[in-house]
């Protein structure tokens, strides 16, 4: 199984400016002071060796993650604006032959569904797209958003067959080779988290999800549902101190809370996910370092591998 | 939990000890709602962590809240001594930036009276 990052930012994509390129570069150039290169191999190795706040950038898509089962479909979570991306890599890949697209909606926030008017696989006839969910409101919120005056391409322009399916909470289900089910989460209008099995491996999908420390049982059941999960990609958007005070009832989560959740239920990694977009690649570069040192100093029985969603990264399980 | 405390001067000074999780941090809410009630007689509180070993995001909601309660009655909760473990937890969590942390006790009763402070010095000379 392996899983593709094609949008990992919260709330609100966005995108480097200029400073922040130039700044890259000048860290670059400093760190490479002294050092000679003979030829290009060594230049992209050095490059290699630089950290993802200077060499890269975490992204500023928001959500939209590929989960590759196996199978001849296609499987993603969310359609923020990295499907946008993914669209266009799966037609430079499949062509004109017809594809199936499995869609699972976390729920349907701006962020989560501003990129289906641009998933030009959707426009095209033969494709078939399902697009599923908790909410009965599925359907209504992503036509709603290409009427008029919002978009210019009404919905009715998309010409694949695309479905809608209302999925319960509790049920499994058995979509594209994987076992499916999801569970209801604490979000404005909720949210819903899933978790995907198939041939033995396991990734749960749980964004816009705040999790109330003054509840326990709701605590036991994320561990319950995370329970021996390969890999939890998580909403860590806000500073524990953050969710839990000024930003309490905003619908995220925070490192801290991932990483003691994760803990308890024997997770193999965790994966930072829906960064605010606020945070800098330095800060987000930072969380992970803290995250990581949180996950050492706190450990219980073997260690959990701690990583930060970035646009274009796979992992592979 | 039980949390022996000692009063000096105008200055309550409780010191919980071992872990602080899910597993016990009612019991550290309910041993500390005495010392916040606004009849309480306790102008300042200063936690002496230096017998705990680890908190949770839990206890850390607990540290918050207790907070929260005692500003509202412009009353000061302070934190003292915490282990080094526990101080990166503040740090990493950031609690580091809502919590008045002091690295000693009598550090902490500095920042927050004067009278606090000479009943300490006071009952640590005839200790010795």
């Amino acid at each position: 199984m392996r899983v593709r990052f094609w949008g990992t930012r919260g709330s609100l994509p966005v995108a480097l400016t200029g400073a922040e390129v130039r700044a890259k570069v000048v860290a670059a150039v400093r760190g490479a002071s002294g050092r000679s290169f003979n030829g290009d191999t060594e230049v992209e190795a050095y490059v290699d060796s630089l950290p993802i706040d200077v060499a890269g950038t975490f992204g500023g898509h928001s959500s939209c993650v590929e989960i590759e089962p196996g199978g001849p479909d296609h499987v993603i979570c969310d359609l923020g604006s990295g499907v946008r991306a993914f669209g266009q890599a799966a037609l430079a890949k499949h062509g004109a032959v017809p594809q199936t697209y499995h869609i699972f909606m976390s729920h349907v926030h701006w962020d989560h569904i501003m990129g289906l008017p641009f998933f030009t696989p959707a426009y095209i006839p033969g494709n078939k797209v399902f697009i599923y969910g908790g909410h009965a409101q599925l359907e209504e919120a992503l036509r709603r958003q290409q009427a008029r005056p919002s978009f210019p391409v009404d919905f009715a322009a998309l010409r694949a067959t695309i479905e809608f399916v209302r999925l319960e909470p509790a049920t499994r289900y058995d979509i594209a080779g994987m076992s499916v089910t999801l569970k209801k989460q604490r979000h404005a209008g909720d949210s819903y988290g899933y978790r995907f099995e198939a041939g033995g491996r396991s990734v749960i999908y749980s964004t816009d999800s705040e999790h109330s420390l003054a509840d326990m049982k709701e605590t036991e059941s994320f561990v319950e549902f995370f329970r021996g999960a390969d890999l939890v990609i998580f909403d860590a958007m806000y500073s524990l101190v953050d969710a839990i005070s000024v930003k309490a009832d905003w619908g995220h989560s925070s490192n801290i809370v991932g990483v003691e959740l994760c803990q308890r239920a024997g997770v193999g990694q965790l994966c930072m996910f829906h960064h605010e977009p606020a945070s800098s690649d330095a800060t987000l570069a930072k969380v992970l370092a803290d995250t990581r040192r949180f996950e050492e100093i706190t450990r219980i029985g073997a260690p959990l591998v701690i990583t930060s969603a970035y646009d274009g990264m796979e992992i592979d399980l | 939990m039980e949390i022996a405390s000692r009063r000096y001067g105008d200055v309550v000074v409780a010191a919980p000890a071992g872990r602080i999780d899910h597993a016990n941090a009612d019991g550290l809410t309910a041993a500390l709602a005495p010392l916040l009630e606004p009849g309480a007689g306790v102008p300042a509180l200063l936690l002496d962590f230096s017998g705990v070993d680890y908190i949770s995001s839990v206890g850390l909601r607990v540290l918050m809240m207790a907070a929260k309660q005692l500003r509202g009655q412009q009353r000061k909760l302070g934190v003292a001594a915490a282990k080094p473990l526990v101080g990166e937890i503040f740090e990493i969590s950031r609690f580091n930036l809502i919590l008045d942390l002091s690295p000693t006790v009598r550090a902490g009763l500095e920042r927050m009276s004067p009278a606090a402070v000479a009943a300490y010095d006071a009952s640590a000379a005839s200790a010795a």
